[in-house]
């Protein structure tokens, strides 16, 4: 496309009486950037409504979110003079009395402010059962008239047990690692490595692996049941592959929940699914389909299979039959053909519907919940709780913080590889 | 082309198996979905077959019973309110994004994309976490606002792809003839990309009508939406009228996606049409 054709002046500026292009040069192509800029800027405008409410509606609340992960001011703001006695305590051993006083001090004042409680929960999700130690320090500080508090601290045995004062050391930092760490299963111990905790606190590598074997299970079973309906409709006459292509497309328009729902229905005790495995015989007595891991996984390959299925038949419509024929008729078996000339072709739909259905089984929230029994939560079952149940936002956050890392890491090689238009369906 | 023109047994059988299995997988696909159906018009109050009798019964709990009503209330409230707002914006930022000089374009659509690939619950998460300090959560407005941005995706993909087909030489004769760019737009592109403007409305629609998670976090108890109402029922209790609100819900987002279907396939045969 040359400079001056007609696509490139398009401000109504410059069409309506502007000197005409070619009388003077320079200020044409003056005009003409002119125009562009405003072109630009008129474009601008127009997204920046959307882009702004998504900012404001959807980009801040995810930020927010995630920097509770790191950032947990609470230990920091309402013990002020005890982080400032730690500032030269060496983090061996027990640190000296100025700082026993100093974190009376701290827990008389927080009481008055009404943010012992905080503070004790703050301190029980790092250090589990310092809650009612807090608690009842504060009692006995805000009880004792004229005692002095360094004997308080001192006769209550926790305060002087390792492991409470490097925690509150490292709680008075306000930036902390601490959960990501936790979601991990990991800790820092004493001196200053980073370690796997015991077996008995382990619970989110548990939690991640499962949802990895999940995902991948599910993955595999809607490529085993997509691909080969994916080559019949591909294959089949027109009419007929559009008849198929509703019985794909029908459930794919169903909500998540509506599904989700019709399984709970078919995985009960007396419901179709075991009426079938008997009366086929695969089962000898009826089995507890609903909250179980395989219902959970059969219902999820029924969502998953069209999100698998439409990116590899949209890529099997293009290639043409005359190639299989081609290579019959040069002597290749039909399963060489298929090896060497189809499979290659359909590779990048393989890959776009495994990747894509693989990331959003990572997701799952809806289907564990109702489907899934105690055993079979997935990440995102245990984000909302922390935050429904535990009421541990920085938990929740960083679980959050690593799902997303996973998911978005995935979907950058899905970009990457195969590109954003691989996403639309159909 | 399943069968070449002088089959072997062999491959007659592979052929064979392979619509045997693809006929299983059919079944897989579409029993489930068809299953509430049936039982959500029996007359007796479980789901085993075979049904007792034929009866609307639960469909008047659905739709007569107090709790349903106001649920249903809350879901085209909150499902109005997404699709205008992100029929409107996503419209505009599709036809911003359809200007090859847009600054950026390459980093704007993933971020636009990006609600749906974030996973949900740290959607609803994060939204709950920060409406309720700017005094959004329990509010239609928080609810309209966060299914806005899961429903402007498909808006701006869907009018994106209408454009593809519009010839912007037409916005230029519209100019040279005089019409300011406001009557330019809606005389001239928005007849035009009105389909695909309609199919993305559509999918809004049902985007926000048919969602759960983030209506679980930032609804209160008097904005539960249908499909809340219908994931509480089933924590609860099975019951068969969650398997006449199942139909119904499944009902609307079938008709609402075909019909969407059919007008991006529209607009998009004008493009074919006119390129």
């Amino acid at each position: 496309m040359s400079a001056l054709q007609p696509s490139e002046l398009d401000r109504p500026a410059l069409a309506r009486g502007r000197p005409a292009a070619g009388a003077d040069p320079k200020t044409a192509s003056a005009a003409l950037r002119r125009a562009e800029f405003g072109d630009r800027l008129r474009s601008l405008a127009l997204a920046a409504p959307l882009l702004l409410l998504l900012a404001l509606s959807f980009g801040i609340p995810i930020v927010l979110l995630l920097s509770r992960a790191v950032y947990d001011p609470t230990i920091a703001d309402a013990l002020p003079r005890t982080s400032q006695a730690l500032g030269n305590w060496n983090g061996q051993g027990l640190p000296d009395d100025a700082a026993y006083i100093a974190l009376a001090a701290d827990l008389s004042n927080s009481q008055a402010k009404g943010t012992a409680y905080e503070l004790a929960k703050a301190l029980n999700a790092r250090l589990p059962g310092a809650r009612s130690q807090v608690l009842k320090t504060v009692r006995q500080l805000e009880g004792a008239a004229g005692k002095p508090p360094l004997d308080i601290m001192k006769a209550v045995p926790f305060w002087s047990a390792p492991g409470t004062w490097p925690t509150i050391a490292n709680g008075t930092h306000a930036l902390t690692s601490f959960y990501l760490l936790s979601a991990l299963d990991l800790r820092w111990n004493a001196d200053g490595g980073i370690e796997r905790v015991p077996p008995e606190q382990a619970i989110f590598l548990q939690v991640f692996l499962r949802t990895f074997f999940v995902a991948a299970a599910v993955t595999l079973a809607t490529l085993l049941l997509g691909f080969p309906l994916a080559y019949l409709i591909a294959s089949v006459p027109k009419g007929l592959a559009a008849i198929l292509i509703v019985a794909v497309l029908l459930p794919f328009w169903t909500s998540i929940l509506v599904r989700t729902a019709a399984w709970t229905v078919l995985l009960q005790k007396f419901g179709l699914v075991n009426g079938l495995l008997l009366w086929l015989g695969f089962a000898s007595e009826r089995l507890d389909l609903m909250y179980s891991r395989i219902g959970l996984i059969i219902a999820m390959t029924h969502i998953q299979l069209p999100f698998t299925l439409l990116p590899i038949y949209s890529v099997m419509r293009t290639i043409a039959p005359s190639q299989m024929k081609a290579a019959y008729s040069l002597g290749a078996k039909p399963f060489t053909a298929f090896r060497r000339v189809y499979l290659p072709q359909v590779f990048p739909g393989v890959m776009a519907g495994c990747l894509l259905t693989f990331i959003l089984c990572l997701g799952y929230y809806i289907t564990p919940a109702l489907i899934g029994g105690a055993s079979d939560q997935l990440i995102s079952n245990f984000i909302a709780n922390y935050v429904n149940v535990e009421l541990n936002w920085e938990m929740a956050a960083a679980l959050s913080f690593i799902l997303l890392v996973f998911t978005l890491a995935l979907f950058g090689i899905f970009a990457r590889i195969l590109g954003l238009d691989r996403l639309k369906m159909v | 082309m399943l069968l070449s023109p002088y089959p072997t047994p062999g491959e007659r059988i592979r052929v064979a198996l392979l619509w045997l299995w693809c006929g299983l997988v059919i079944l897989f696909l579409l029993v489930p979905i068809l299953i509430p159906v049936p039982l959500s018009f029996n007359s007796g109050a479980f789901f085993i077959f075979p049904l007792e009798g034929l009866s609307t019964r639960w469909y008047e709990v659905v739709l007569g019973t107090q709790r349903w009503q106001s649920a249903i209330g809350n879901s085209l409230i909150v499902a109005f309110g997404t699709t205008l707002i992100a029929t409107t914006l996503g419209t505009l930022t599709a036809i911003a994004l359809s200007n090859e000089k847009f600054p950026g374009r390459r980093i704007v659509m993933p971020l636009l994309l990006s609600p749906l690939i974030v996973p949900v619950v740290i959607t609803a998460v994060g939204s709950y976490l920060f409406y309720a300090r700017v005094g959004l959560a329990s509010t239609y407005a928080g609810i309209i606002l966060a299914h806005t941005a899961l429903a402007s995706p498909f808006v701006v993909v869907t009018v994106g792809a209408s454009l593809t087909g519009f010839d912007r030489n037409l916005m230029r004769a519209a100019a040279i003839s005089g019409a300011k760019p406001l009557t330019a737009f809606f005389r001239v592109m928005l007849p035009l990309i009105l389909p695909g403007v309609l199919s993305g409305a559509a999918f809004a629609f049902v985007t926000s009508f048919d969602e759960v998670v983030v209506v679980q976090f930032l609804a209160s108890a008097g904005q539960r939406t249908m499909p809340l109402e219908m994931f509480i029922g089933l924590r609860e209790k099975l019951s068969p009228a969650i398997t006449a609100a199942a139909t119904l819900m499944m009902a609307l987002s079938i008709v609402l996606l075909v019909v969407a279907n059919l007008l991006a396939r529209r607009s998009q045969g004008r493009r074919a049409a006119s390129g």
